[in-house]
């Protein structure tokens, strides 16, 4: 690694993050300036204008790419508009034990003075909890489910390759074609497709605006600067902020710096979960590495530094502050930008070339939370690019994680995507398929299973609170078989998706009519060309998705009721009651019962794999294919990020041995420690699943380091991945570490502070968890061999 | 239709033959050796093991158990074995796995059925089943049948053996083996003798005539420290391959990881103070056996 990145990495890794409240003010200022004015869009736009204009343009020493979203790096803004941080917010994050923020007097003063005043009450947040029933409420308080858009934007999107091929100049110029196309006689939308499109004219012309401060910027640092060599890349930094992103890269640098314009202009816009991605990187930049080489202006070791100094720059970007629920849901600093490597090309052909191999290079060298990354594997990719692969997930970096590009096109493929936009396509966030550049495929919020399974029990009551929140589908007591057992959840089920979903609906509505995004919108195919937002069906392609939580957990708790109670009748119904409402306390015996004795998922029994696939129909039939508001469909994936922590800590002692509080099964992966037959057992179990049903699923597997030792370790490890997309697994991922070093990290965090590991979709500090998912990762089986 | 007594079937597994494998263990051995780190193998009947750590102390065993062949004794479990009739009711009301029955009559229909559960990473890998033990050939008929088995679904095979066994045996299932991976503890017949309780004499005779049928072989040496890792021994060893034209050798240091198995059936252990043997050493040893121009693996 050379010096300059070294330092780059070093000042990345050391900066505490902080809270600016730089953009809060400007965003404020604009809202006061315009808000009634104009129309909504073209509100938007201005005040994107006002942000790019005014914004601190921050160039830190020896970067070759520049841009902050911040005033300087790690220094992460708020969203007002979306979620209005109380002064109690703003203490917690800055006194939380992990993930927290810093925040200073001055931050405090103006969220105080300024901020509040102008918002509270007016927040998306606020808007949203406003428009939902009593019986939403109910159910979200319960933690049946939890809302992605209750302090975030919607934005599940990824770059294609369309920003390499037209500058922003070119874009606007598609803009003011479809402005003219517009049929004020016939379109009775036309007014709203103008205000649309003239806002995304604004927000173009605005990160032109935005590009060229940083032109002068440099322009100016040059001037002063007397090391010759510095001045030099000042000087080539000013004249590539001139060229991109108003015209078209030319070279490799440019392009790196013209998605990281676009990338901050899609961060800066909106809060959007995920944060925006370069996709599919290796193959949108390989035609400049390969021009750069023929034309001698570009090394290996040059592009290598470029790559570096560019995953400085998401590393500097935390995701921002989350508070309530949506930190437990996901509490983390990562963004989930996660990039693809490998795959396919959109002829169908091997897409695994030179860079590929660089981008693994560049993740055992940074060793930093961000950007995510992952490798799509096809089986027309060569064996070779998975060892390499495993080289770099044997390391114990919790990366890349492994998907399987097959898998994903057919799923992209089954929900009527072209097959070329289905190759373009690749996952994003955790393990989400989607296709890149022309879909909005929106994650609206986890469900929880197994809560509904708990609420089943109860005859519709939640029996935390009492409170009667699901229907009373009759006292389970009293049923004399699994099946009556499944009818009543499943009616549950319906219950509750229902609420799920009408409570989306007006969510998608209130963005479209509030909160549009008319910047994202001009990357995304067929904004443009419809005149319409992102938000508001603009998009080639609609989708959104639930995701189901805690599959292994239902799964074994349903087992134990059918094996134990209705067919060998080692338990009666009370007895299994009492213990479960005592949380096992003098009932270790049963627990034990239940732990040991009763078919599980996870060991290739058909007995349990058998009530998994039930289980995953039902929430499958329920969902899939119901209308959004955009004129495309509810789907599901299978993924948890760290929501099965969250989930669990509102459920009671389960069937499944399971005791009160305690955490989920996560993704499709078994329950912790309920595998015991080996990782072909769990991939055969989780293979059981159709995944190609699914927008994504989420397998975890740990590995102690031993077990891929040596050159035969990569090639077993490799083998293990083939044969599970040859069941169309969808992903898989690899904690490589030992337990003994996880529990020494917990007892002296401040000497494992750059342990990275697998949490569920994405890695993370191990420091940064809490006790309970550290606890978790722990005792995730060992699949130490023999 | 044969049936057999087995005690474990391991999937996923990744030393006993090429690729990923599934390893059906078979019970009962002739051979008796000191270090032997599955001693749940040794005898061909079934058995009823402790887990004391498993266990809650509940009782529920003692009142299952008809014959009254279990009770306390100074505190702790005591089986009187000449009463139990491995009935396994104290298994059966066990709820912590603290009692474990060792060993499982299972036709071979049985267990194809679970090797064929693995068929998509035998094949993707180049894998397939080995047969180890115990000692495999001590149940001839149900191995080659579990065999023919294999062959007719084009699964790889290995068999891991001691090679002591009437050769009628081995000829029986040679031709039904892909690949033999066959132990050779000692030269020396005095040593074999003490540390396994037999002679080698079978083993290294089974050895050349298996030699002579141009089977695959892969020669595998345990490395007992103090035992058999003298220069003499290695050598010899490496000799008797050079002159039956084989090459492969693996080396397993050995591990002391049997010592709580021991503990569990109630016996002594009569390595439970070895150690490992070192890195170097093991270098030394992989050093000598290459100069021969064998292909020395670590591990298996």
């Amino acid at each position: 690694m050379k010096e300059r990145v070294a330092k780059l990495r070093k000042e990345s890794l050391e900066t505490v993050p902080s809270i600016s409240l730089e953009r809060a003010r400007l965003v404020t200022e604009a809202y006061k300036m315009y808000e009634g004015k104009v129309s909504v869009p073209v509100l938007r736009a201005l005040t994107f204008k006002y942000l790019m204009e005014n914004k601190t343009i921050c160039i830190n020493e020896g970067e070759l790419i520049v841009g902050e979203r911040g005033p300087s790096p790690q220094a992460t803004p708020t969203y007002p508009e979306l979620c209005c941080h109380s002064l109690e917010d703003m203490e917690v994050m800055h006194s939380r034990e992990t993930i927290s923020f810093f925040v200073n007097e001055e931050a405090k003063k103006i969220q105080e003075e300024v901020i509040i005043p102008h918002w509270k009450g007016k927040s998306m947040r606020d808007l949203l909890l406003n428009s939902m029933t009593d019986q939403w409420k109910d159910c979200y308080a319960a933690g049946i489910f939890t809302e992605f858009m209750e302090q975030r934007s919607p934005g599940h999107t990824v770059a294609d390759d369309k920003i390499y091929q037209k500058g922003l100049i070119d874009l606007m110029q598609d803009i003011v074609k479809s402005i003219k196309g517009l049929d004020f006689f016939n379109d009775t939308y036309a007014y709203e497709k103008q205000e649309e499109l003239n806002a995304m004219l604004i927000c173009a012309d605005a990160v032109l605006t935005f590009a060229r401060r940083h032109a002068e910027k440099a322009a100016e640092m040059a001037e002063l600067e007397t090391d010759p060599i510095r001045k030099k890349e000042l000087e080539e930094i000013a004249e590539i902020c001139e060229r991109v992103p108003a015209r078209k890269p030319t070279t490799f640098r440019e392009a790196l710096q013209m998605y990281w314009f676009i990338h901050l202009g899609v961060i800066t816009e909106l809060n959007t979960w995920d944060s925006f991605c370069p996709g599919k990187l290796d193959q949108h930049l390989y035609p400049f590495y390969k021009a750069d080489m023929a034309q001698g202006i570009l090394s290996p070791e040059g592009a290598k530094e470029l790559l570096q100094c560019f995953w400085v720059k998401f590393n500097n970007q935390p995701a921002p502050p989350k508070v309530g629920i949506t930190l437990e849901e996901s509490g983390t600093y990562t963004d989930f930008c996660n990039i693809n490597i490998g795959g396919l090309k959109p002829d169908g052909t091997d897409g695994v070339n030179e860079l590929s191999y660089m981008l693994l290079e560049i993740i055992n060298e940074m060793r930093i939370l961000q950007p995510s990354t992952n490798i799509q594997v096809s089986r027309k990719n060569p064996d070779k690019f998975i060892q390499k692969a495993s080289e770099v997930i044997r390391k114990g970096l919790g990366q890349p994680s492994v998907f399987n590009t097959d898998a994903v096109i057919e799923e992209l493929l089954r929900q009527g995507k072209s097959i070329e936009d289905a190759r373009c396509g690749g996952i994003s966030g955790c393990v989400e398929t989607g296709a890149f550049g022309k879909e909005a495929y929106i994650l609206t919020g986890y469900f929880n299973l197994v809560k509904v399974l708990e609420i089943t029990l109860y005859n519709g009551m939640d029996p935390r609170t009492g409170k009667l929140i699901g229907i009373q589908t009759g006292n389970p007591r009293y049923f004399t078989s699994f099946e009556q057992l499944m009818d009543a959840f499943k009616e549950q089920l319906k219950h509750f998706i229902d609420i799920k979903i009408q409570g989306n609906n007006i969510i998608e509505k209130l963005y479209a009519l509030h909160m549009p995004s008319p910047f994202l919108s001009i990357i995304i195919s067929d904004c443009i060309e419809k005149g319409k937002d992102y938000h508001d069906g603009g998009a080639r392609y609609n989708t959104n998705y639930i995701q189901g939580v805690g599959i292994g957990s239902i799964t074994d708790s349903l087992s134990a009721f059918k094996y134990h109670v209705f067919e060998e009748k080692t338990l009666t119904m009370d007895e299994l009651f009492t213990a479960l409402e005592d949380d096992f306390k003098g009932n270790e015996k049963i627990r034990q019962l239940l732990l040991n004795l009763t078919p599980k998922y996870g060991n290739d029994n058909d007995y349990a794999d058998n009530i998994m696939q039930t289980v995953f129909d039902a929430f499958y039939a329920e969902v899939n294919g119901r209308k959004n508001m955009k004129g495309g469909v509810y789907r599901i994936n299978m993924l948890p990020t760290t929501c099965h922590v969250y989930f669990g800590s509102v459920i009671g002692a389960t069937p499944d041995g399971r005791k009160n509080g305690d955490v989920l099964s996560e993704g499709i992966s078994p329950v912790q420690g309920a595998d015991r037959k080996g990782p072909t057992a769990v991939i055969k179990s989780a293979a059981k699943m159709d995944h190609l049903r699914t927008g994504g699923t989420l397998l975890n597997q740990k590995f102690t380091p031993q077990v891929l030792e040596g050159n035969e370790g990569l090639i077993k490890l490799t083998h293990l991945i083939r044969s599970y997309f040859k069941l169309d697994g969808h992903h898989i991922q690899f904690n490589v570490i030992s337990a003994e070093t996880l529990r020494n990290a917990q007892a002296e965090p401040e000497k494992y502070r750059d342990l990275i590991v697998r949490v569920a979709g994405y890695s993370d500090y191990f420091r940064n968890l809490n006790k309970k998912l550290q606890d978790e990762i722990i005792a995730r089986t060992e699949h130490d061999s023999m | 239709m044969a049936s057999g007594i087995i005690f474990n079937i391991q999937r996923y597994s990744i030393h006993d033959g090429p690729g990923i494998r599934t390893t059906v263990f078979l019970k009962g051995c002739p051979l008796n050796c000191w270090w032997c780190h599955n001693p749940e193998s040794q005898n061909i009947h079934q058995e009823i093991v402790f887990w004391p750590d498993r266990c809650l102390n509940c009782g529920d065993c003692l009142k299952a158990c008809a014959k009254k062949a279990l009770t306390i004794r100074n505190d702790a479990f005591f089986t009187d074995k000449s009463k139990c009739e491995l009935c396994a009711s104290c298994v059966k009301a066990c709820f912590t796995e603290a009692r474990e029955l060792i060993g499982k009559q299972i036709s071979t229909e049985e267990a194809m059925e679970e090797i064929k559960k693995d068929i998509i990473f035998y094949d993707q890998s180049g894998g397939g089943v080995t047969f180890s033990g115990g000692e495999p050939l001590m149940q001839g008929r149900f191995l080659q049948e579990l065999l023919l088995a294999c062959q007719k679904e084009y699964i790889h095979t290995t068999v891991d053996t001691s090679g002591y066994a009437p050769w009628e045996v081995l000829k029986g299932i040679s031709k039904l083996t892909n690949l033999f991976l066959y132990d050779i503890k000692l030269i020396d017949e005095r040593k074999h003798i003490k540390f396994t309780g037999v002679s080698n004499r079978l083993v290294l005779d089974n050895l050349q005539r298996l030699t002579e049928e141009k089977m695959k072989i892969i020669i595998r040496v345990p490395i007992i420290p103090h035992i058999n890792d003298d220069a003499d021994n290695i050598l010899q060893t490496g000799r008797l391959m050079q002159s039956l034209g084989l090459k492969e050798i693996n080396l397993l240091p050995y591990h002391g990881t049997a010592a709580s198995k021991y503990e569990r059936r109630a016996e002594t252990y009569p390595l439970k103070n070895q150690g490992t043997p070192s890195e170097d050493k093991m270098q030394d040893i992989s050093s000598l056996l290459t100069d021969l121009g064998l292909n020395v693996k670590v591990g298996g």
